[in-house]
């Protein structure tokens, strides 16, 4: 299951489409959103998605997971729209017969999807607002 | 002249000042559009990465365009 919607995340809906009851394994991974970033107070965050792209390169994504891992279920939903601190972002479910490979899965879904899906997120803070990883770093730049 | 719509998500839709633009150009790949985002819209030019996207998937420089292909700017991403 991919899914990219405006509502909350059902976390458990998500563990459960992943299930199997051939797997000894679920592993879970929860993305949410921090309320500090730059020594500065989060108010919201604002996610946007080239929506049919996000879902294509999630499905790649899962693909090569399945090569790699002998997955027997897994799910991905992301959210989009306004969050606040503490709310879920991401949820990235895998089951596997035994631990080590959910574990490594989980790890390469996550990883692989921060760095290619169409996703955005804009940080708003008290004074001001800000695209994540947008620009290069002012320190690159010094 | 060759005329593509291009759309914009996150830095890039301010930056464009809008969700979709209209981008006329002489030549017809991914290489020649950018050439000619650089000059329309010089701050693009300092983001971190700028990938051009057709028909949702990521392309190579020297891809050739057609008039009806789903153009898409993809600044770096950040979800998760």
């Amino acid at each position: 299951m991919i899914r990219i919607s405006e509502k909350q995340i059902d976390v458990q809906k998500v563990i459960d489409t992943a299930s199997s009851l051939n797997a000894g394994a679920v592993s879970v991974f929860i993305g949410t959103v921090r309320n500090n970033a730059q020594g500065k107070k989060v108010v919201w965050l604002e996610y946007e998605a080239y929506e049919t792209m996000a879902v294509g390169e999630i499905r790649k994504i899962m693909d090569e997971a399945c090569q790699r891992w002998p997955l027997l279920g897994w799910a991905v939903s992301h959210r989009i729209g306004t969050l606040k601190p503490g709310e879920v972002a991401v949820v990235v479910a895998v089951s596997t017969p035994h631990r080590k490979d959910s574990f490594a899965a989980c790890e390469f879904v996550i990883d692989t999807l921060k760095e290619k899906v169409p996703i955005w997120k804009k940080e708003v803070f008290e004074d001001g607002q800000e695209w994540i990883s947008a620009r290069p770093m002012l320190e690159a730049k010094a | 002249m060759n005329r593509f719509k291009v759309r914009a998500f996150g830095i890039t839709r301010e930056l464009l000042g809008g969700r979709e633009a209209t981008i006329e150009l002489n030549g017809t790949t991914v290489g020649d559009l950018r050439g000619e985002l650089a000059s329309r819209y010089p701050e693009l030019t300092g983001l971190r990465s700028l990938y051009i996207a057709v028909n949702s998937d990521y392309a190579a420089e020297d891809q050739v365009l057609n008039p009806d292909d789903e153009i898409a700017l993809i600044p770096p991403v950040s979800g998760g």
